[in-house]
This record gives C-alpha cells, structure tokens and sequence, in this order.
C-alpha cells in the first residue's frame, strides 16, 4: 500500500507543479513506483512542466466519469518507466470532480503505485478540497513573502482542522543574498510564524526555468542547486535524515569564484 | 547570524523585518478567523448591550485584536459620553 502525499499552498504561482514533478521524478529515479495527479482541473499544467504534453488522451474526468479505465489514462513518462501522470481534464471544471470521487480514485491507485502525488490548484475551493481528500500526508509550499506566508498559514489552518494530514514545510525560491541584506525572511523567520515542520528548502534558481523551458525536472540536473535541494527533500520522503542543505550567496565576488570553482557548502 | 549581521551593519530598517511585524498583525485577524464582516457584527452587538447601561460615542468606537507576545486579546476602546442615573428601586 502506498502513500498519497498533496503538494498545496493556497497562492498560486509559489512553485506547487514544479514541486511536484520534481518530487515525483526524484523518487522515480530512486526507484519507487510513483503516480502524479494533476489535480488543477481546467488549468493543467503538470504534463507540460513533465515534459508529457503530447502523449495526452484520457484525463482525470475521464476516469472518475468511467469514461476511461485508469491504466489507460495514466501516461507514462519519458525517462521512467516506473514514472505515470494522470493528467487534469482543459475543458472542464473543478466541479466536475468530488472530494468523495477523488478519495476512492487514490486508494485505488495506492494499491499499485508506491507514492501518489497530488498536484493541488491555488485557493481553497472545491479544487483544493478534491486535491487533499485521498492524501495521507501534505506539504505546503511558500516563498519568503508576506502573500505567500499569509495564504500557506490560512492552508495549514484547514489542513489542522480536519485532523487527518500533518503538514510539512516546503520553503521555495529562496535568495541567500537577499536574506543576507535582511531584505528577505529566513528559513527561522518562516518556520516561527507558520509553526510547522520544515521538510526542505530549495533555493532560487534560473536552472527550474531552463528545465521548464525543456520539460525536464532539475532533480535530474546534477549542477542544479534547486535540483539538490529537491534531492534531499526525497530522501526526506524516503525515511532518510538529509541535514538542511546551507544557503549559499553567490552574488558576490567570493561567491562567483566559488560557484566557478565548484565548491559546495 | 543573519539577524546579528543586519544589526552590526545597522540595517534596522532591513524590509524583512517589516515583513514579520506586518504578518504577525495580519495573521492575528486571519486566525481569530473573523470576517470584516464578522468584525463589524461583533462591534454592533456589543454597541447594543453597553448602550444599555451608559451613553457612548458610537463614532470613537473601536475594537481590535492585539497581540501580546503569545497572546492575544480583544481590545475594545469606547468613549462614553454619559452614564446613566442608575434607578434606586431595582
């Protein structure tokens, strides 16, 4: 039996699908049978993130309406053979699917995929209510900014509520030079206002939107800082104890020359 | 370490810290979970009870949440204009 985890944060735009098809490569590549569902029913976006846009014929809808069986919705990826996305339906709605539907279609999906990912959309509507109605477990994504925190503590509040999913920490886009000036919240600062376990933090990073230029996760970019922070956050899923990975500032002099000469922090 | 190389460079003005204060108020409202609507609600009921003891300056009239460390409290200013003669016979 597998583990369903939801990939959430209220705000849209802070890095949820990036997350998600980064985790799930992440843990694909380790070798564990991993499903993403795209959970953002009318404004997909995972299969293009995924690199799997033209390979699409059924959809989530699909399945939950019967109209497709699941084995022939589920898309295998390019580089994985143990990788699958169920992609979101374009053309329809977030009430095209209830939490109860979704519920069943992750427990039938546990059965045969090691980890389950789930993709939500941005709010706090049905979409978002669909998206953590199967998962065991949920991971909040935030940037180090004032919108960000706001809406991830709002999420992290409905997530308490129903008493079912402990919320994790991610901590994304973060700028070591910025947090340096004192012109951007630290990983303290956050984890003290929101009060919840961090999981990871993954830094800024022009590779992500060189990958996503590509269609190809940065977790598999071996020279990519996000795509190692991404690296330790599966291990993190994984069981493994990965200490936080430390912020490095690479827009001074001495930073550049580090970064040229390849060293790690 | 961050914090203690803002101060010794005098960055008392570093925007994050504006960030936090501006969070931690916000937050405050978000988690009381009270609705502007909600708020005003509030405001009204309570203009009716004390109303019914003194006279007061609906318009001075504030209540808000304030943060005290961990706590929190609601904070209620009311300017009164009169109070009434209490009556003698019960």
């Amino acid at each position: 039996m597998g583990e369903a985890i939801v990939i959430t944060s209220g705000k849209g735009g802070v890095g949820k699908t990036t997350t998600t098809a980064n985790l799930g490569a992440g843990l694909a590549k380790d070798g564990h049978k991993v499903a993403l569902i795209d959970a953002d029913i009318g404004l997909r976006n995972l299969d293009v993130v995924m690199g799997l846009e033209n390979r699409i014929v059924y959809d989530l809808v699909d399945v939950v309406e019967g109209f497709a069986k699941l084995k022939h919705a589920l898309i295998k990826d390019k580089r994985f053979e143990n990788l699958y996305l169920l992609p979101a339906a374009q053309t329809r709605d977030k009430t095209a699917v209830s939490p109860e539907q979704m519920r069943d279609l992750v427990e039938q999906m546990k059965e045969e995929f090691d980890f389950v990912l789930i993709d939500s959309p941005a709010g706090i509507e049905q979409g978002f209510k669909n998206a953590v109605a199967g998962a065991d477990k949920a991971l909040v994504v935030a940037t180090p900014e004032v919108s960000s925190v706001r809406d991830a503590d709002r999420i992290i509040g409905l997530l308490e509520a129903q008493e079912k999913h402990k919320p994790f920490l991610i901590i994304n886009r973060i700028r070591a030079d910025m947090v340096k000036k004192g012109d951007m919240m630290d990983i303290d600062d956050m984890i003290e206002i929101l009060a919840i376990e961090l999981l990871g933090v993954v830094p800024e990073d022009e590779a992500i939107v060189v990958s996503t230029n590509r269609g190809e996760p940065a977790v598999l970019n071996s020279q990519s800082r996000a795509g190692e922070a991404y690296r330790n956050i599966v291990r993190r899923l994984q069981g493994e104890n990965v200490p936080m990975m430390k912020l490095e500032d690479e827009s001074g002099f001495f930073g550049r020359l580090r970064k040229l000469m390849g060293f790690k922090g | 370490m961050f914090d203690l190389f803002a101060k010794v460079f005098g960055r008392d003005d570093a925007s994050k810290e504006v960030a936090k204060e501006r969070l931690r108020l916000v937050l405050v409202h978000d988690r009381a979970s009270l609705s502007p609507q909600a708020m005003e609600n509030l405001k009204n009921d309570l203009l009716k009870v004390i109303s019914e003891y003194m006279d007061i300056d609906d318009q001075g009239f504030r209540v808000d949440f304030s943060r005290h460390d961990d706590a929190m409290a609601l904070v209620a200013n009311i300017p009164i204009r009169s109070v009434k003669r209490q009556s003698l016979s019960k």
